[in-house]
């Protein structure tokens, strides 16, 4: 089990993202679904095992993260209702919330540009990235 | 019949053509967009953390005006759609969260909203409230012999409980809808998988990776050519892929359809 | 004045680790009409029965009180205890302080306070409380089954056999059900057909076996020994008795289109069908739906064709009734629908199956003569993958939250068939969990992987992505090399989830028997009465009461059939003396009772009464003792307070309620 820290933000996880870990069987069916699976050094279905073991040290840090890309295939196909997309982004809120943890800074967006970009892709971006 | 209407920010720029073809469109179909005054935008992307309520006010905003003006809204943009619908939901069901943005919004509304209004996103409109037979007869220029691929991506679909737009595991309606705009729909298994969608900012080649996914499939089953709802995938569907496989708004074809593409493009050039 | 016992049961630490039992024993002393109170570790035991015996003689007891648990678990056993220690059994009642009390609260002190408030309600009523005896009714000494699959078969053939008579009622053309259609069994792998068509021969030969099929049970009366049932013979259009089976009408008939029911819609059949070639009867019906004489008047080739005079498009539905003396369910289960989990392709690709129509695909009388082969294309697959909890264990609506029991033994069946006929064909299992409890069974599993090279592969299955080439691309987790895998695959198997028959909660309706949230029929008591309704008379057989493999459905066929035929074996029943009576005096004759009355147990006559003097005839209410089932509705609903339920009377339910509020 985590340290006091980890206990209190493993408890914020679960009150933002609505889940609970327990309900998990265990049956990687949100990682066998997850189009970022290879990009991902924690995986879909541990990111429930690590928020059921308060190990959220590991999860903050993971690049994980950052490579979700909130498509819910995981949220529609989990049979337990656990939606670990959720998890995800509540571990992902605990990161940016905290402050100068942003993801995407304001400084990067000049070169990141292409004349044909969507505006919406940046304010997505900022959205998920970026308190 | 008059709907309130949401663009969002992109079909105001990079997109207007989706914009100017649904509206064209919606004319010779007998419905009419009524653009909601002072929209916001909606944020691109659902909040979804249950303490997260400011970045949810814009849309309750959106809903709250079609709600006085007693109309259902309309979006087009996918993400726009999601977002709205998800937050009208919120609205609807989840007492925490109506309870605190009606809080926040005490001195802007005359009543609290509770998620009366009825969004539709564009394709709803013309499978429940027009009806893809009556398309049909209004078609001028069918587009006969073209094989066309639709492209759902994630945000219309899931989740399919509070979207409720279709199956989400294998739909329906856009293939009904290049039906009724005389095509022949090909279906591909990858046309309710992401196309990566803002992770192509930071991490392009993941987005390559899953558009080549889409775009190999959708050729690999015949398709000529793509169709999208959303800016951000046609985007990234463009950018990211070597294939040649042209991706078009299914509001470009329905306007060329039913016979006012040309007429709608010079009206954009002017 | 009554001299009342109260027996305060500890239940082991059940009770007496949230209740303080001494202190219910000592406050019971100080209620009206009480001499006698004591506690003790387990009420239930010889000991603590024969203490309650001791005091009734002791104190000369007029009436008892158990505070303990519930009465569905025990007040026949204290009820019993106290007949033969002397006194009126209905001069017993329970206080339930655990279900009510012990195993809902933690706090000690206002458990406590609680168990006392319910002991004292019961001790209220029991000062009101008259002996009762108990009327007899008669058993009809006859058997109704529900269901014409092994479930029933089985418990038909136990039930004859003791020597009563039985009819099954089986909804489809033929017996057989669900297991006639599998292909091989079980851990023996022996083959389904030799082993079931023999029983099927055998009861429909069995001299006190009478089958109708093709037939619904349509209404059910009465109780337990004597129902009433209407069963509706659905027009065959064939007639029974002429009809020599020769098939040369189904050979003949132009309209060969219709999906084939037993073969899961894999091939066609024609309108004039048997289900299958040992279809018993071995007589065809006419599907009207799919008939062109019946939709378009054109045709009648099936009559001109039969040599026997058989056929007769007139034929209607007709209804038999009969009686019985107990009625066994036995409707069995289908797989689920998959329209809910196309992420698995099912609808999209005709080379991702269920596991049923793998083993119609296997069968040497299925759509392909028992060659594997891909619906598809007919080619031979060398990949085969399979994907186990389709629709099993899931918490959300799309599926079911319990596990069907039955699919890991069949998928490891499968696998090993497939790898023994076709040692080519690669066979890979996706799997949550291997379940294999029951005798030889874990050894059947090891011995895939071990002796077959079955590939078991633990995770679940994301996707499945048919591929422009017709192959199909399975993209699963390997969560112990915390990989995800793209398989390629010629061929999908899904372990689809079980359900209870749809039917079931129609059926489960007519008969009163309770029904859980998943439409599986519930058991009297989970443990001990596992093949009884908690509706009298109605016994369960087979998947219509929980999902179940063959060995456990012919086992507990066989258990439903031994509990009908110990009622059978009675000349009379007791029945309940807490019926509804009519004080004539009261009564306006104003039907209210009788038309709530679900038993029919309520007529109304013309009867002089003696009402303080004046004789009169008034039409007055009069309950049929044997009919009513005390269930207290016309007592409720009778507007001048004239229905009384006798052990159970207005009088004995007020002083409990006052008594609670004291």
């Amino acid at each position: 089990m985590g340290s006091g820290k980890e206990k209190k933000q493993a408890e914020k996880i679960k009150e933002i993202s609505g889940v609970n870990p327990l309900k998990c069987m265990k049956c990687g069916k949100c990682s066998a679904t997850c189009p970022s699976f290879d990009e991902m050094d924690i995986k879909p279905h541990q990111f429930v095992s690590y928020v059921i073991n308060e190990d959220i040290e590991s999860l903050v840090k993971s690049q994980s993260l950052w490579k979700c890309l909130s498509c819910f295939a995981c949220v529609e196909r989990c049979p337990r209702d656990v939606k670990p997309g959720k998890l995800i982004d509540a571990a992902r809120q605990i990161v940016i919330r905290e402050k100068g943890m942003d993801y995407l800074k304001a400084d990067e967006i000049p070169e990141l540009l292409d004349p044909e970009l969507p505006q919406q892709l940046l304010v997505s971006a900022f959205r998920r990235y970026r308190r | 019949m008059k709907y309130s209407y949401y663009p969002g920010c992109t079909l105001k720029t990079k997109a207007v053509k989706l914009d100017a073809y649904a509206r064209a469109s919606a004319k010779v179909l007998g419905f009419e967009l009524e653009e909601v005054k002072d929209w916001q935008c909606c944020g691109g992307v659902y909040p979804l953390g249950v303490d997260e309520i400011g970045t949810k006010l814009s849309s309750v905003r959106t809903l709250n005006a079609a709600k006085e003006k007693g109309q259902d809204l309309v979006t087009i943009c996918s993400a726009c759609h999601h977002v709205i619908k998800r937050v009208n939901d919120d609205m609807k069901n989840v007492e925490d969260i109506r309870f605190k943005a009606n809080n926040y919004m005490k001195s802007e509304l005359s009543e609290p909203y509770e998620g009366e209004t009825t969004v539709l996103h564009y394709l709803e409109v013309l499978r429940d409230k027009i009806g893809f037979d009556e398309i049909k007869k209004k078609v001028v220029n069918p587009l006969t012999g073209k094989k066309i691929g639709a492209y759902y991506g994630c945000l219309l679909l899931r989740p399919g409980k509070i979207m409720g737009f279709d199956d989400p595991e294998n739909p329906a309606i856009m293939e009904d809808f290049i039906r009724a705009i005389g095509a022949e729909p090909v279906i591909y298994p990858y046309r309710n998988e992401c196309c990566g969608g803002y992770i192509s900012l930071k991490e392009k080649e993941m987005s390559e990776n899953m558009c080549k996914k889409i775009t190999e499939s959708a050729e690999g089953f015949g398709a000529d050519m793509l169709i999208t709802a959303c800016p951000l995938c046609k985007y990234n569907l463009n950018k990211n892929t070597e294939k040649e496989i042209p991706v078009y708004y299914f509001t470009e074809l329905l306007a060329e359809a039913l016979g006012v593409k040309e007429r709608c493009e010079e009206e954009a050039a002017m | 004045m009554q001299r009342i016992g109260v027996f305060v049961c500890h239940c082991g630490s059940n009770i007496a680790a949230t209740v303080d039992v001494s202190k219910v024993a000592e406050m019971a002393l100080m209620e009206p009409g009480v001499v006698h109170a004591e506690d003790y570790q387990y009420m239930c035991s010889e000991a603590g029965q024969a203490k309650i015996a001791e005091a009734i003689h002791e104190k000369n007891l007029t009436g008892i009180v158990v505070c303990s648990c519930s009465p569905r678990m025990h007040e026949t056993t204290f009820r019993n205890a106290a007949e033969r220690a002397g006194l009126n059994p209905y001069m017993v009642e329970i206080a339930n302080i655990r279900e009510h009390c012990s195993w809902i609260h933690k706090d000690v002190e206002e458990a406590t306070k609680k168990a006392v408030i319910l002991m004292r309600a019961a001790v209220a009523k029991v000062n009101l409380n008259t002996p009762l005896k108990p009327g007899e009714s008669r058993v009809t000494k006859r058997a109704l089954v529900i269901g014409g699959g092994i479930a029933g078969i089985q418990t038909a053939l136990d039930i004859a056999d003791a020597g009563y008579e039985v009819d099954i009622v089986e909804k489809t053309p033929s017996i057989g059900g669900r297991m006639s259609q599998l292909d091989k069994t079980f851990p023996t792998l022996d083959c389904s057909a030799c082993i079931l068509t023999p029983k099927m021969v055998e009861a429909s030969a069995h001299e006190k076996i009478n089958i109708y099929t093709y037939s619904e049970v349509e209404n059910v009366s009465g109780f337990v020994g004597d129902f009433t049932v209407d069963i509706r013979k659905k027009a065959r259009h064939v007639d029974m008795d002429k009809c020599t089976g020769c098939g040369v009408c189904q050979e003949k008939c132009p309209s060969k289109k219709a999906p084939s029911e037993f073969n899961r819609g894999l091939n066609t059949r024609s309108a004039i069908y048997t289900p299958f070639a040992q279809a018993i009867p071995n007589v065809p019906v006419i599907d009207c739906d799919n008939c062109l004489k019946f939709k378009t008047g054109k045709c009648g080739i099936c009559a001109k064709v039969c040599q026997a005079g058989a056929i007769d498009y007139e034929q209607q539905d007709e209804i038999v009734t009969e009686k019985y003396g107990a009625i066994v369910v036995a409707t069995g289960f289908d797989t689920i629908k998959l329209d809910k989990y196309d992420e698995y392709a099912y609808s999209q690709s005709p080379d991702v199956i269920t596991s049923l129509e793998l083993e119609r695909v296997m069968n040497a009388a299925g759509p392909t003569h028992g060659h594997l082969e891909r619906l598809s294309d007919g080619k031979a697959p060398k990949e085969i993958v399979f994907v186990q909890c389709v629709g099993s264990r899931c918490a959300d609506d799309r599926g079911k939250p319990y596990c069907s029991k039955i699919c890991c033994m069949y998928t490891a069946k499968h696998a090993m068939l497939i790898r023994d006929k076709y040692p080519d064909v690669n066979v890979t299992v996706f799997y949550i969990d291997v379940r294999t409890p029951g005798k030889n069974f874990d050894e059947f599993y090891r011995r895939a992987v071990e002796q077959y090279g079955v590939d078991y592969i633990k995770g679940q299955v994301g996707k499945v992505i048919p591929q422009p080439d017709g192959k199909l691309l399975v993209q699963a987790s390997d969560l112990l090399d915390n990989k995800q895998i793209l398989k390629e695959a010629d061929m999908v198997v899904l372990a689809t989830a079980i359900e209870p028959n749809p039917d079931v909660r129609k059926i489960a309706t007519m008969l009163t028997a309770s029904i859980d949230t998943n439409n599986f029929l519930t058991e009297a008591h989970a443990k001990l009465r596992p093949v009884e309704s908690p509706t009298a008379g109605i016994f369960l057989s087979g998947v219509c009461q929980g999902p179940k493999d063959i060995p456990e459905t012919v086992a507990q066929a066989g258990a439903a059939a031994v509990k009908a035929i110990g009622l059978l074996a009675k000349d009379k029943l007791l029945t309940n003396p807490c019926t509804a009576q009519a004080d004539e005096l009261l009564c306006n004759g104003c039907s209210t009772c009788k038309n709530v009355c679900p038993y029919g147990a309520i007529t109304y006559e013309e009867k002089e009464v003696n009402d303080h003097g004046i004789r009169e005839v008034r039409r007055v209410a009069n309950v049929n003792n044997a009919l009513c089932q005390g269930c207290g509705a016309c007592t409720v609903a009778c507007p001048s307070g004239a229905m009384d339920l006798q052990g159970f009377s207005n009088r004995q339910i007020i002083a409990e309620v006052d008594a609670i509020c004291r």
